[in-house]
């Protein structure tokens, strides 16, 4: 390719490829960018920094959990009415963020969205980082956490089997089924950028540990051919998984009878809240990741555009169920129905009502404007507001409906305990930890992927390659 | 010096084939299709990152890998549709809300995501078991330069076990095709196989992990009379006072509290002393102190039926199922029930009848707790009338009856 790409991309070919990336467009340069970050002898400062604080917060978090261990549920702010508080919440909130890495690895690569190969790896990371912190909170909301094992069908001298039935066992098997391939999927991906890293180790060390993991990768087209295909397939996989782990979610709360839960719109309305929140948790952390590994010209502006789009299109979709579930609730004329629902705006949790419709609904649509949409600063802003909106939609969902049912003396007020904040601060400390390590060690960018979206990757006339144009 | 050592040991090691270099995607799927056309079969293009529509230039066949998703993906669907259905119909039936235990649509959550799961295992595990992956030593990656093939290298190897080869023939082929100096390539000098030392150490961690599982075997196939074990004790010695055990916290030193003076339990309010008590000051009654009807005694009967039957007999005489057993296992302990037709028993006031049941006697078990006052005043009646019918005569017939018995 010469000086102007561009151009010479628009003349030569019937239909436009658009210009993924920016800067040094040849193979060697993608290469070198990427491993960059991995195989500089010191990260920047501001990692070092970061990293002091978030695992401070994460030794926070195992010593809440500790305590809660030896303690008991009591040391959290559960209590009736609300036996669902924080836990619940929170484990929604992490749930939710992880759907954009399999959104983005599965649906937009069978959408065939090419700008997806940019933010896909790291993406994929959060995702599996934020199951993490997901799956915590149902493993010792349970208070005896050594008998955890209950959750699944193992044979136990009880002789007892769980009920296959019940949506809180659908959801263990959602959650691990996606944790699983989750883990397959973004491992998978990493194996040719492995050998990569293995292939330019200086060290015994690194050559042993990513050589170890690379599989012996060696770039065969037959081995190619069979990944690509098992590539295909695992996304086929995880598109329909992806949409079915927060309909399972939802159905924890939908399948009940507790008024302001027992609705149907509940899992379309679930999947499109758990994408804008994945996609706000992707811009949150992207924006500062990009900047700080000179990763600028590989996941561009236009990436996070994109993403913003998203952020916007699924955040409309937000607003529009919250409409519904407000006309259903009138229409349905249930009494204790539409009691829930201006109890929810008006009732004693009416500052997280309008707090969550301010963040979820109103400030995404400042993405309307191109300006906004395409500046750091109010990207930055407007993912913050989305990641609180959406905790906030959690909150008000679960501890609403709890404290206010059917029977008016039991009605009750959920207020959180110090250990309940220091443990979902410590979530925040692992998630960001695991990131800030993956930023580190492990390619941020999908290394030979995005030389598949370069122009080097696709055969140009010449000497008798006409099968490979057209196909290209 | 040393790399003199290396390049001659390889070259001393059979040969494994023939490398080239390509600049570019064009150029190497080109040289694909020569080598293709040439009739070699055993050879294999090396890219960075995966150029499309190569397989064709190759002559590659579709991989298999899609069958074998499908085939673990409906395994996954029926084993999970089996599993359901026999723990929660047949090994462990158990009701809930009164749902069937075994219905489709509860049942397809778990089923879809085990479905995805076997599928995703098939998918990933399918393409490293076809690719031979992992694979840690390569022919080719004694090439110095095969290292960027994960970078920014194209290269195509033809391998020595192709029927077309010829070291001569083959590498002036490539070299026709290629900008760059071909090269011939040697079996890898690095064994495939694991050193010894990480084989032994992986087969004693083998055996080491099996032996958790053979104690649990083994617990679970041998009898003991000792009881199971609890390894975390919570639900066995929990944190609270016990019946009847002494507590420093309350004045009376006992940690189980006294009901408040008043207090009446729900059902329990008596209002009438004389029919909860069968007594008058401290005499028993000898007249019951409630209306007896017809609906009283059969009252009675249903009540005595349920209550009484077990040890005194459907007629009264002590020869219940239970006296019946116990005579026949020759129980030490066994106090013989009366007959309700013993002399005793009849000449005794409908008052002390009352409190027999009310409180028990001997082994009989109290039944005040069981049961309301009226209706133990109805299992009295009943108790009157059943003695009365064992020790009838003729005179307590209405003399228009008996006519109809055939005695005078």
């Amino acid at each position: 390719m010469t000086a102007n790409p561009t151009s010479a991309l628009h003349l030569d070919e019937p239909y436009a490829r658009p210009i993924l990336i920016d800067g040094d467009r040849d193979l060697a340069s993608v290469t070198r960018r990427v491993c960059g970050v991995v195989e500089a002898p010191k990260p920047p400062r501001a990692w070092y920094i970061a990293i002091t604080i978030t695992s401070a917060m994460t030794v926070m978090l195992f010593a809440m959990v500790a305590y809660l261990i030896v303690t008991g549920v009591g040391v959290w702010g559960n209590n009736s009415p609300a036996f669902w508080g924080w836990d619940i919440v929170n484990f929604v909130f992490w749930v939710g963020i992880a759907h954009a890495g399999t959104l983005i690895s599965a649906i937009l690569f069978l959408l065939r969205q090419k700008w997806r190969t940019s933010i896909n790896r790291a993406a994929e990371a959060m995702t599996l980082f934020a199951v993490c912190c997901a799956g915590l909170y149902p493993s010792i909301h349970v208070g005896r956490v050594w008998l955890a094992y209950w959750l699944f069908p193992v044979p136990n001298q009880m002789q007892m089997w769980p009920n296959f039935r019940s949506p809180l066992l659908w959801d263990v098997f959602a959650v691990s089924t996606y944790a699983i391939v989750s883990l397959l999927f973004w491992y998978m991906g990493l194996v040719p950028d492995l050998a990569t890293l293995r292939d330019r180790a200086t060290t015994k060390l690194r050559k042993g540990l990513y050589g170890f993991f690379a599989l012996g990768w060696c770039g065969s087209a037959r081995h190619w051919q069979r990944y690509e295909r098992a590539y295909l397939i695992l996304a086929a996989l995880a598109t329909p998984l992806v949409l079915s782990v927060h309909s399972v979610v939802s159905f924890d709360f939908a399948v009940s009878q507790v008024p302001g839960w027992h609705t149907t719109i509940f899992p379309p309305y679930f999947v499109a809240g758990a994408i804008f929140s994945g996609f706000g948790m992707v811009v949150t952390t992207m924006v500062p990741a990009r900047e700080l590994f000179g990763l600028k010209e590989l996941v561009t502006l236009k990436h996070l555009e994109n993403m913003n789009k998203v952020i916007l299109a699924t955040g409309s979709m937000v607003g529009l169920a919250y409409a519904t579930e407000f006309f259903i609730a009138w229409y349905g004329g249930n009494p204790y129905e539409r009691f829930v629902f201006l109890n929810r705006a008006l009732g004693p949790y009416w500052w997280a009502y309008w707090l969550m419709v301010f963040c979820n609904v109103v400030a995404p649509q400042f993405l309307w404007f191109k300006k906004i949409r395409t500046s750091l600063w109010t990207m930055f802003v407007i993912s913050i507001f989305v990641n609180i909106g959406m905790w906030l939609e959690r909150f008000v969902i679960v501890v609403t409906s709890l404290t206010r049912d059917y029977l008016p003396t039991s009605w009750g007020y959920f207020k959180p305990t110090a250990v309940d904040v220091c443990t979902f601060a410590g979530t925040f400390g692992l998630f960001l930890t695991l990131f800030l390590l993956f930023c580190r060690f492990l390619p941020m960018v999908a290394i030979a992927e995005v030389k598949t979206v370069l122009p080097a990757a696709h055969p140009h006339g010449g000497h008798g390659s006409k099968e490979g144009a057209h196909h290209g | 010096m040393v790399e003199s050592v290396a390049i001659q040991n390889a070259s001393e090691r059979p040969l494994h084939g023939v490398l080239a270099e390509f600049d570019d995607v064009d150029s190497i799927s080109a040289a694909a299709r020569e080598v293709r056309d040439a009739g070699y079969t055993s050879f294999d293009v090396y890219s960075p990152f995966p150029i499309h529509g190569i397989e064709r230039h190759m002559g590659l066949r579709p991989t298999k890998l899609p069958w074998i998703v499908l085939v673990c993906g409906l395994s996954g669907t029926s084993l999970a549709l089996f599993f359901q259905w026999w723990t929660n119909a047949v090994d462990y039936p158990f009701t809930i809300s009164g749902k069937p235990l075994f219905g489709i649509p509860a049942n397809i959550p778990v089923t879809f995501e085990f479905t995805v799961l076997l599928s995703a295992f098939a998918a990933f595990f399918g393409m490293l078991i076809l690719n031979r992956l992992p694979e840690h030593h390569r022919p080719v990656f004694e090439s110095s330069r095969f290292r960027r093939a994960t970078d920014d290298g194209f290269f195509l190897a033809i391998e020595a076990d192709d029927p077309q080869f010829d070291a001569t023939k083959t590498r002036a082929l490539l070299q026709k095709l290629s900008r760059h100096p071909v090269e011939l390539y040697h079996d890898s000098g690095q064994s495939a196989a694991l050193p010894v030392w990480i084989r032994s150490a992986l087969v004693a961690a083998g055996a080491l992990a099996l032996l958790p599982l053979a104690a649990v075997v083994w617990a679970r196939a041998s009898d003991t009379t000792r009881p199971p074990i609890h390894i975390v004790q919570d639900m066995d010695s929990q944190q609270r006072f016990r019946a009847q055990v002494a507590n420093q916290v309350f004045a009376d030193g006992r940690a189980m509290r006294p009901d408040s003076i008043g207090t009446v339990a729900w059902g329990e309010l008596r209002t009438d002393a004389t029919v909860a008590s069968g007594k008058s000051g401290d005499a028993f009654l000898d007249t019951i102190p409630v209306p007896v009807t017809d609906a009283v005694i059969a009252r009675g009967r249903e009540r005595f039926a349920v209550y009484c039957t077990p040890c005194h007999g459907q007629s009264g005489y002590g020869d219940g199922l239970v006296a019946l057993r116990a005579a026949e296992l020759q129980e030490q302990t066994w106090v013989q029930p009366s007959s309700l037709h013993d002399p005793l028993v009849r000449t005794r006031t409908v008052g002390q009848i009352f409190d027999t049941i009310r409180n028990g006697v001997r082994t009989m078990p109290a039944y005040g707790r069981q049961m309301s006052a009226e209706d133990s005043w109805a299992i009295t009646a009943y108790v009157r009338a059943l003695q009365r019918s064992q020790n009838a005569t003729i005179n307590d017939v209405p003399a228009a009856e008996r006519a109809k018995l055939g005695v005078q």
